[in-house]
């Protein structure tokens, strides 16, 4: 057991499976020489060499599109964007072509590919550069979308990931990089489509992916000091998406708060409260509340940038709405 | 170009015959069976329907070109080069009319044909969206150091399209093994090529990328065709992408929806041109001027292409149509539909 950050358990995941197949290659715009952007692949084109380890042009619809057809031939391919940002380039390559080929021709040809990309509101980083935009990628069936919520997760999901058979968009907040988590010696996979109970609570069930489940465990402390106990449920997976946690958790509380770093039209959490009432309306003892970025484009001042975000404090104060 | 038709077998000359008269026959009754047919049973239906009539020569030729384990993929053009690439038109005739024993289970249609076994990768139809699917599977024969290469037909239309920017930089970057054929037939859907391109030269782009400018060739002429995608693959195998041209021409417009093109009275010459170098026409005249009394062979290969297509539509017709299993099957590997 050690505690690595969130980067360095993913370039661990990375690092074992690429040394597990060789048909694992990782491409994408200056992760090689340079050492990538968030230095996930940090060391790797000394240790792998350019054939396994491919920098490749500014050309993100490339990228993804020849990544594509790499896994379609039968290797397995990691391609990073170096942000999610960039790869709304790339929106055709894996939705209507990773996505959709498997079911298009039959299931003849599977696409073994991940498409990791840095996702989150950055430091001022400015409107195009601060998505937080799983759920759009969520929509469509045929993708898988994982994004994890710390050190632990990062690195069973993406072992996972690397592992499947299908075409999976992966992305990684760029403020959980730096932040580590104990991480055990011994290989493990968290299966892809399993959420988890992060804290266990008996009052509200806040639910989460990403950043937001920060959020949602620093107001759940801060609710614990009012005697508030708040289940905390990480769905790490939006797509296949696992509703037993959280219906299971509901059930119990009959209550539920949504956190999301993205923004709230057409979003997680109007996933999630759609299918809470739809499965479980006779346990509802108040409206699901979701706590979304404001519903603006990131503007670059820190004090309205930072207003337009949630926060653990804005978690506490849904939660205790819905009570 | 020089031609080397003396290497060439009356068998293999024989065999392009029949291929070529075979599409032929195919691409007629599916309009036959889209626009005058009356039986609904016997339809074919949907949106989309492009045909490859007066195009034969460049999908054939280009296609026997490849060797056993190279690789095809195209456009949504896709079904005389799935034929060519021996593709059973049974089941290219059943995913015509959206049934579960054609080529995708009645789940892609006409655009989307493909046979795995094959290495015929499928038709796409998101215009340039297969370049990189097929730069992708070239950088797998590279990385597994194979010696196979890939066939990539692409629209003169589809150059335009950032995918073919981006693709045909990377290909060269990394010298991986494709030939890129531009299939010319001077026009998108409608927009002719000097409309809609700063360069009518398709070749010429490859100076953009310090790509090999590869010859254009005439796209009506099986054999020329033949020689020339043979030569410029076994030139990528070793040194990277080649661009290539054929030249050519759609007989039936861009697809079903297109009754106008070439309807066009400032066409009706150059539809005739391209008429008189029909792709049966220019093959039957270098088969007869090698060889004496081939009437009644060719005659019996235009008949058995007949009976190849009629057995394909008793096929298609008596096929059972998908069902909801079907409907929610490989959405995922090993996950459910619905999820």
């Amino acid at each position: 057991m050690k505690n690595l950050s969130m980067r360095d358990a993913l370039r661990a995941a990375l690092h074992e499976e690429m040394v597990r197949d060789e048909r694992v290659f990782i491409m994408g715009e200056e992760i090689g020489k340079w050492q990538g952007t968030h230095r996930v692949t940090r060391g790797f084109y000394e240790e792998f060499g350019a054939e396994r380890v491919r920098d490749t042009p500014i050309s993100e619809m490339a990228i993804a599109g020849v990544a594509t057809g790499a896994a379609m031939a039968g290797l397995r391919p990691v391609a990073e964007m170096m942000t999610i940002n960039f790869a709304f380039l790339a929106f055709d390559a894996i939705i209507n072509h990773a996505a959709k080929i498997h079911y298009m021709f039959n299931g003849q040809i599977t696409v073994p590919l991940v498409v990791r990309a840095a996702t989150g509101w950055g430091n001022q980083a400015t409107a195009t550069h601060s998505h937080t935009p799983e759920p759009i990628w969520a929509h469509f069936p045929g993708l898988i979308v994982g994004c994890p919520s710390n050190a632990y997760d990062a690195k069973g999901m993406l072992k996972a990931a690397i592992r499947d058979d299908n075409p999976i968009l992966f992305t990684e907040v760029i403020a959980l990089y730096p932040k580590p988590s104990p991480i055990p010696d011994e290989e493990y996979l968290i299966p892809i489509g399993e959420s988890a109970i992060k804290r266990e609570g008996d009052d509200v069930t806040i639910v989460s992916y990403g950043r937001g489940v920060e959020w949602a465990l620093e107001a759940a402390e801060t609710l614990a000091k009012e005697d508030i106990q708040a289940e905390v449920v990480d769905i790490r997976w939006l797509r296949p998406l696992d509703m037993s946690k959280t219906l299971e958790s509901f059930k119990k509380t009959n209550r539920c708060v949504v956190v999301e770093e993205s923004l709230p039209h057409y979003s997680f959490g109007s996933e999630i409260a759609a299918q809470l009432q739809e499965a479980a309306f006779d346990y509802m003892d108040a409206p699901v509340k979701r706590v979304s970025a404001l519903d603006v484009p990131l503007p670059y001042a820190r004090e309205i940038e930072l207003m337009a975000l949630p926060n653990a404090a804005k978690v506490v104060q849904a939660v205790k709405e819905v009570l | 170009m020089a031609t080397k038709t003396e290497s060439l077998t009356k068998e293999t000359l024989l065999d392009w015959y029949h291929d070529i008269v075979l599409i032929r026959h195919f691409e007629d009754r599916c309009h036959h069976l889209y626009f005058e047919e009356k039986d609904p049973a016997r339809k074919i239906t949907g949106v989309y329907l492009h045909l490859a009539t007066g195009s034969e020569a460049t999908h054939v030729g280009a296609v026997k070109a490849l060797g056993e384990d190279d690789h095809v993929i195209t456009a949504y053009r896709d079904h005389g080069i799935a034929i060519a690439r021996g593709v059973n038109p049974d089941r290219v005739m059943a995913e015509m009319m959206g049934k579960r024993t054609g080529t995708s289970g009645g789940k892609g249609g006409s655009m989307h044909l493909a046979d795995r076994d094959l290495n015929f990768w499928g038709g796409y139809a998101i215009v340039g969206g297969h370049l990189p699917l097929a730069a992708g599977i070239a950088l797998k024969e590279q990385y597994v150091k194979s010696g196979n290469a890939v066939l990539c037909f692409v629209g003169d239309g589809a150059l335009n399209n950032g995918y073919f920017h981006e693709t045909a930089n990377m290909a060269q970057v990394w010298k991986l093994p494709i030939v890129f054929l531009v299939e010319n037939n001077l026009v998108g859907m409608g927009t002719r090529i000097e409309e809609s391109s700063g360069q009518t030269n398709p070749i010429k782009r490859a100076v953009g990328y310090g790509m090999k400018e590869g010859p254009s060739v005439d796209g009506q002429d099986v054999v020329e065709v033949y020689e020339a995608v043979k030569a410029e693959l076994d030139w990528s195998r070793e040194n990277g992408p080649v661009l290539m041209e054929a030249r050519t021409y759609r007989f039936e417009g861009h697809g079903v929806s297109d009754k106008a093109f070439n309807a066009r009275e400032d066409l009706k010459g150059e539809l005739a041109i391209w008429e008189a170098r029909d792709p049966i026409n220019v093959l039957t005249a270098r088969i007869k001027k090698k060889y004496k009394d081939v009437d009644e062979t060719l005659a019996a290969l235009d008949a058995e292409a007949v009976r190849i297509v009629d057995e394909s539509v008793e096929y298609a017709v008596s096929s059972p149509a998908p069902d909801y299993n079907d409907l929610i099957a490989n959405v995922y590997v090993g996950f459910e539909a619905g999820v």
